[in-house]
């Protein structure tokens, strides 16, 4: 039998903390997107997630379709709930306050759970690996292939997002609508397209964290709350409404856990993930990456 | 005349056609209340107990009744609150009026409830898995499930037997899994079992590799699993991919009684040991084994009913119900006399084991209602 020594434990650690890391940064960046283009805090995030995977189940399992088909469609289906939701519950409250929709979206949480529940039951479900179960080998440590796509999934989305908010028109817009959206609508940027598209894209990307999470930790209707508030801790900690502060405050966070639970005990994990939170919200209110400045002039 | 000789026949038809009824209400029916954790977190226990009770009205009732008379069970749901569980006992017993109660499903409800019926003198048998509820014995308290210290024995008596000592514990912060620690560790030094590491996790916890990780650094020899799903089936699934299911046995609770946890885990579940009540697989059980027959009756009916795999929480209500029955049907409606019936049920063969009661047990279940089975091509195995 191969020996576990230190470093192959430390690696393991390392590697599951990323991969935890990757999924609250991919549900933090996707609260960055509406709070940029709105202001409000979408507590409902974490059903885009629960959404996400409880669709690509239903499409994989039950419709037989084939993965990256699924894959293409859940997207497509949890972004169609975006913009419903963005439709029907924002858009017609716009000139509301930012804390009255952020409860709005709460209650929208409430719902969206109660439906996934009478529509896919209380149990939990899960969805094969997309390539295989067979553990690598890597520095003592295995990795799971379904790790690798985690994590590769994760940095292709920050490149593409930041393509796309940098080099696109509409992503630019978006970031001018983000910044000041009243100059943004003077130079005839349509706001509430933009506002739409936020909801749009941020579903989305819960789609996508629900899909890749959920061959490793099957997915129930009521999972959603929980992947929220660590998504949300990554996007305090790094700064809300910054896009690269939520991704590193993400894996922040899940080193944290994997290390703490591994190296000190696994019954704290998340307390030690939680205090190193208020920490740095104590010595730095505006998160890692975020600027005093800015968050001034925000409303929330 | 033709008319009113028409009339005459078609009373008498009447009569003829709803008089089994008309007897059955002539007797006054045996109200029996039930208070189950239907909605709410627990919604897993209290709605197979739910179903499970009105599968018993309809049984018993089809049957004829208990001794001509009907039975009345009358459900109410505690959404697994204490206050809520206390308000719905105290209804059950007052405006009800009636004859026994069971439930409720969750150790903490049943714990609020035990002082209202010790209070009002009213058999009552719990459907929760918790010691505390009948040790030290209450005079009107019984319960149907099988407690975890005999899950725990249970476990570490198959580890002795193929010579393993050393255990590490992974237990989730549920009160199932807290309750399963405080067991596992207060057992094993009476039993030489070495607890060599204690790992604990959230119950939406989405990956337990640290937990797992820090374990195949220790040099024990089985990893104890306590917990409700999906962390079952996580741990498993992260047991496999770590490679450590050469190095470690897996053993999982009681809890894991359930054939989608086996699906649920693609694969992984191989090779896993679990206690588990015989009613989950009262289908192999030999012929001779005295629960087969009631387990496995029960089994096909409720499978046939609700269209859903049974689990053992609903066969809790169900041996409590059919105690009841038997009691009723030996004593009638007297509640003392019901109470000291049921503290002496000898050798009732329910689904959750053979019940032995006494003075001293007011569960009358030992060790020896678990039977160790392992999973094997997806399904369960007796271990001979």
């Amino acid at each position: 039998m191969e020996d576990y020594g230190f470093l192959s434990q430390l690696v393991q650690y390392i590697l599951t903390g990323i991969t935890l890391g990757s999924i609250y940064a991919i549900v933090g960046v996707g609260f960055n997107i509406i709070y940029n283009a709105t202001e409000i805090i979408n507590f409902a995030q974490g059903e885009f997630v629960m959404l996400g995977g409880l669709v690509m189940i239903t499409l994989v399992n039950f419709a037989h379709l084939p993965m990256p088909l699924a894959f293409l469609l859940t997207v497509i289906i949890v972004s169609l709930v975006g913009l419903l939701i963005e439709r029907l519950a924002i858009f017609p409250l716009k000139e509301s306050s930012v804390l009255r929709l952020v409860i709005i979206t709460i209650a929208l949480s409430i719902l969206i759970k109660g439906l996934a529940m009478f529509t896919w039951g209380k149990q939990s479900f899960a969805l094969r690996s997309f390539s295989g179960d067979t553990p690598i080998p890597f520095l003592g440590a295995s990795v799971i292939p379904q790790t690798l796509w985690i994590i590769g999934i994760t940095v292709v989305l920050v490149i593409l997002l930041s393509i796309f908010f940098s080099r696109t028109i509409i992503g630019k817009a978006m970031s001018a609508c983000a910044d000041n959206p009243e100059a943004a609508s003077l130079v005839g940027i349509n706001t509430q397209r933009m506002v739409m598209l936020a909801f749009m894209l941020s579903a989305a990307l819960g789609a996508v964290a629900g899909m890749i999470i959920t061959p490793v930790a099957l997915m129930e209707y009521d999972r959603g709350a929980l992947l929220a508030l660590k998504g949300f801790g990554a996007c305090i900690l790094g700064g809300l409404g910054n896009f690269y502060g939520a991704v590193v405050a993400g894996i922040i966070l899940g080193l944290i856990e994997s290390l703490g639970a591994g190296l000190i005990s696994s019954g704290y994990k998340d307390a030690m993930a939680l205090a190193v939170l208020l920490l740095v919200l104590f010595i730095k209110p505006s998160g890692l990456f975020g600027s005093a400045e800015v968050s001034k002039l925000k409303k929330f | 005349m033709k008319k009113s000789i028409l009339f005459i026949w078609s009373f008498v038809l009447t009569i003829v056609l709803i008089s089994p009824a008309a007897i059955c209400q002539a007797a006054e029916p045996y109200k029996i209340g039930c208070v189950f954790a239907i909605t709410g977190p627990a919604s897993f226990l209290g709605e197979p107990e739910r179903n499970s009770a009105k599968m018993f009205e309809e049984e018993v009732n089809a049957a004829g009744g208990i001794n001509g008379h009907a039975v009345k069970v009358i459900i109410y749901d505690t959404e697994g609150d204490a206050t809520k569980a206390k308000t719905r006992v105290e209804r059950l017993i007052r405006k009800d009026n009636v004859l026994a109660i069971v439930g409720p499903s969750r150790s903490g409800t049943t714990m609020a409830v035990i002082p209202v019926v010790e209070k009002a003198e009213i058999p009552f048998i719990s459907c929760a898995a918790s010691i505390k509820i009948v040790e030290p014995v209450k005079k009107w308290v019984f319960k149907t499930p099988q407690t975890d210290t005999s899950a725990v024995e249970a476990i570490y008596t198959h580890m002795k037997k193929d010579g393993l000592t050393r255990a590490a514990l992974l237990t989730g912060t549920t009160g199932f899994g807290a309750g399963g620690r405080v067991q596992l560790k207060a057992v094993a030094p009476k039993m030489g079992i070495t607890i060599v590491a204690d790992e604990v996790f959230g119950p939406k916890d989405t990956s337990l590799t640290a937990q797992l990780t820090k374990i195949r650094g220790t040099d024990a020899q089985a990893i104890i699993g306590w917990t409700i799903a999906p962390p079952q089936v996580i741990m498993l699934k992260n047991w496999k991919q770590l490679g450590m299911d050469k190095k470690f046995r897996f053993y999982e609770s009681h809890g894991f009684g359930s054939k989608r946890y086996i699906e649920l885990a693609g694969g992984a579940a191989e090779g896993v040991y679990a206690p588990l009540g015989r009613v989950v697989f009262a289908d192999i059980l030999p012929k001779w084994n005295a629960q087969r027959e009631f387990a496995l009756n029960y089994k096909t009916n409720y499978e046939k009913k609700f269209k859903s795999e049974i689990s053992t929480f609903g066969g809790h209500a169900w041996d409590a119900l059919h105690m009841l029955r038997i009691a009723l049907e030996a004593v009638g409606p007297n509640k003392a006399k019901i109470r000291d019936y049921l503290e002496n049920v000898k050798g009732f063969a329910g689904t959750g084991g053979i019940f032995n009661m006494s003075a001293l047990d007011h569960c009358g279940l030992d060790a020896s209602a678990f039977e160790m089975v392992v999973v094997k091509d997806g399904k369960w195995a007796l271990i001979d």
